[in-house]
């Protein structure tokens, strides 16, 4: 491949054309089906049908040919710029210092041509980010390294003790420490066996959604009407009168079997669901950052520079926990698709786990934490309010209701007053030199860590009740996440805020990049006297 | 709320040390004509309720369900409440403490919230005057951070100049920390 020089405007890779006329195929094909199912046109609709789509395919093809002509990226000095629009143009530029990670997507068509969707995070919200749609393959890696080390120059010159040999070093120690950069060392990975271990706990019934969807389609180009209700009285009359003649037993035995259809569907869309979404999940971890590799069809890389870490979650769920199996995500500016976090390691031991969290720089707590546990206070309230809500409820349903009825919310209220007993030994939270830690849930504890120093503000909140009862719950100010410590007693929270603060105010936001910048600089000082020594 | 030593915030300018008392100083009160401004708002959000009240009395005055009065009249007695007694409460629960290098905003008579922004975590600073500001000569200073949870904290209810002052001594202390 050519190298185009700086400031030029390029295109895409001109396959995405083709890409776009199938996509516009696609869109053409319902619309003729509707009309060639449908009576518009007579005798001559199939050949209506047939126009119909064709045109609808040539005007895709050609909105989509000049969409790509008009279409063009320049790389700068500082910053990547993308025009585009066919009627109205829109220019976006953004700097290099401000794009959060890159992640090439190959969605399964595309994959075919070999080509890749370039998306440069920037954590602005509203998902308003830059995206360059299809290139290929080895374009997008090549845009990705420029991207990284474009940022390396902006932190190179100050960071380098001498400017000017710095610079020379760091262009031709560029490839060399690009190489070192992709080949990571691989921290996390997923054999199948494991992703199929990991889709058991994934339980989706999601499937019956699709099949919803897919009935509504079917109504929309058939005659029948799913609303219908006559239709489906005479279903179940019919079905009805078979199941009454079965005998009860034989109808007890229809429900379990029909339950554990449920089961077995939803287990195995779980499965299929993870293997798709996580199948050949690699996470590498080299200098420059996290990367993480995953999917079947729609194949992603992300990667992420370890500074960009905010904080760090492992959650777990209700049986997958009475197993020992966690699940880690990056808290950062940048969304992961639809998630606010980037998942690292969906499904690990806690052993998997810790040497990830210590990449990203942060540590787990130890046995020399000193946790503090939620106020007592927080836990009889909830107590009280659970008794109160369902003794009423159950004061009412003993006056208005057959006797016995009562005894359900009495029976509901009892569970959630020892549920709230239970749980508030796991909710808990530790502050240590550099981080807070906090752990909230009873079946399926979740834990949060965050760095005091990239808090950005404290909160300390209190409704009516935690007023006169004298806790508050604590909310820190976490960049791309939320980070609340409920249940904390008001001088516990004053004293865990105060100290929080004096972290906090000790450093500019302008320099909390500083470790990893020092970091570089020793990396980019070695480099240079690699450079000098040959 | 138990108090340590008050803090002017002219002391406070004069380069008292941070330090862990000052998140729980006696607080600055907001300029008075913040309550009459709130007043001025709560009148006109009352206004529509009253028309409404009004109609739905003239249409129940035929039917003589209720002796009349009684729809407008309650009515009245809540715009009353909330205009007289309302901001006056929420005028003392509301209040600032500024330090060198941190602002607490303290707000809520149901639902308090205390919260404490240190100006090296400011991202950018508004001050903001709508016209019923204007017409008090008051402002809304509101610092933005880089955080999910209050993203933006706004303290309303400054003397203009002075929230001015603040703004220029906020974007000050982040300069001499930037460079």
């Amino acid at each position: 491949m050519s190298e185009p020089g700086f400031n030029q405007p390029q295109r895409t890779a001109p396959v995405s054309v083709v890409i776009g006329a199938i996509g516009s195929i696609r869109s053409a094909v319902f619309p003729a089906a509707a009309i060639a199912f449908s009576g518009i046109g007579g005798d001559d609709r199939m050949l209506v049908a047939a126009g119909v789509g064709a045109a609808a395919v040539l005007i895709g093809t050609a909105i989509s040919y000049i969409g790509w002509r008009r279409t063009t990226y320049s790389i700068g000095a500082s910053d990547i710029r993308v025009e585009s629009g066919i009627l109205s143009r829109a220019a976006r530029s953004v700097p290099y210092e401000r794009i959060q990670d890159v992640s090439l997507e190959a969605q399964p068509l595309p994959r075919l041509f070999g080509l890749v969707a370039v998306q440069f995070e920037t954590g602005a919200g509203g998902g308003e980010d830059l995206s360059l749609d299809y290139l290929t393959k080895a374009n997008g890696e090549r845009l990705r390294q420029l991207v990284r080390e474009r940022r390396d120059d902006d932190v190179a010159p100050f960071a380098a003790g001498n400017p000017a040999a710095g610079n020379d070093a760091a262009c031709s120690a560029m490839p060399e420490r690009a190489a070192a950069a992709d080949t990571g060392a691989a921290l996390f990975a997923m054999n199948p066996a494991r992703l199929v271990r990991f889709g058991l706990f994934e339980f989706s019934l999601a499937v019956f959604a699709v099949l919803g969807g897919a009935l509504q389609y079917v109504e929309r180009v058939s005659d029948i009407d799913l609303w219908n209700v006559d239709l489906w009285r005479d279903w179940l009359e019919q079905q009805g009168s078979v199941v009454s003649g079965l005998g009860p037993y034989a109808q007890a035995a229809g429900v379990i079997a029909g339950l554990a259809a449920l089961v077995v569907i939803g287990t195995a869309t779980g499965v299929v669901r993870t293997v798709m979404r996580d199948w050949e999940f690699t996470l590498t971890h080299s200098a420059r950052g996290f990367r993480r590799q995953r999917g079947l069809f729609t194949r992603t890389d992300v990667v992420m520079p370890a500074h960009r870490v905010q904080g760090i979650v492992i959650g777990t769920g209700l049986l997958r926990y009475r197993f020992g199996w966690h699940g880690l995500s990056f808290v950062s500016l940048a969304q992961d698709d639809k998630n606010a976090s980037h998942v690292v390691a969906p499904f690990a031991r806690m052993d998997e786990i810790a040497p990830i969290v210590a990449a990203a720089g942060f540590h787990l707590p130890g046995d020399g934490t000193h946790w503090s546990r939620a106020s007592t206070m927080m836990r009889n309230d909830k107590i009280i309010g659970a008794a109160l809500v369902f003794g009423l409820a159950a004061l009412a349903a003993a006056v208005l209701a057959p006797p016995g009825l009562a005894l359900i919310p009495l029976g509901i209220g009892a569970v959630f007053v020892g549920a709230n007993v239970y749980a508030w030994r796991f909710r808990r939270h530790a502050l240590d030199a550099t981080q807070i830690f906090v752990t909230t849930g009873l079946l399926s504890p979740t834990s949060a860590i965050a760095t005091r120093l990239k808090l950005h503000s404290v909160e300390i909140a209190q409704g009516p009740i935690a007023r006169r009862r004298g806790y508050a719950t604590v909310h820190l100010g976490l960049a791309g996440g939320t980070f609340a410590i409920p249940g904390v007693a008001i001088a516990d929270a004053r004293a865990l805020r105060a100290s929080v603060i004096e972290t906090i105010a000790g450093t500019d936001y302008s320099r909390l990049d500083a470790p990893t910048v020092q970091a570089f600089s020793d990396a980019q000082s070695g480099l240079s006297a690699n450079f000098l020594a040959t | 709320m138990d108090q340590t030593p008050a803090f002017s915030p002219a002391d406070e300018y004069a380069g008292v040390p941070a330090n862990q008392a000052l998140d729980d100083g006696e607080l600055t009160k907001l300029h008075p004509n913040y309550a009459h401004a709130l007043r001025v708002r709560a009148a006109l959000t009352a206004i529509p309720f009253l028309i409404a009240a009004l109609v739905i009395e003239g249409v129940l005055r035929d039917k003589a369900l209720l002796p009349p009065g009684v729809v407008a009249g309650a009515v009245l007695l809540i715009a009353l409440v909330a205009i007289i007694r309302v901001p006056a409460r929420r005028y003392h629960a509301r209040g600032y403490q500024i330090s060198v290098d941190r602002l607490r905003v303290v707000r809520g008579l149901l639902f308090r919230s205390d919260t404490v922004v240190p100006f090296g975590r400011v991202q950018h600073i508004d001050v903001h005057q709508g016209p019923i500001d204007r017409f008090f000569g008051i402002a809304t200073l509101t610092l933005h951070t880089a955080g999910n949870h209050n993203a933006a904290v706004a303290l309303p209810g400054l003397g203009e100049p002075l929230a001015r002052e603040m703004r220029e001594s906020i974007r000050a202390h982040i300069r001499r920390e930037s460079v």
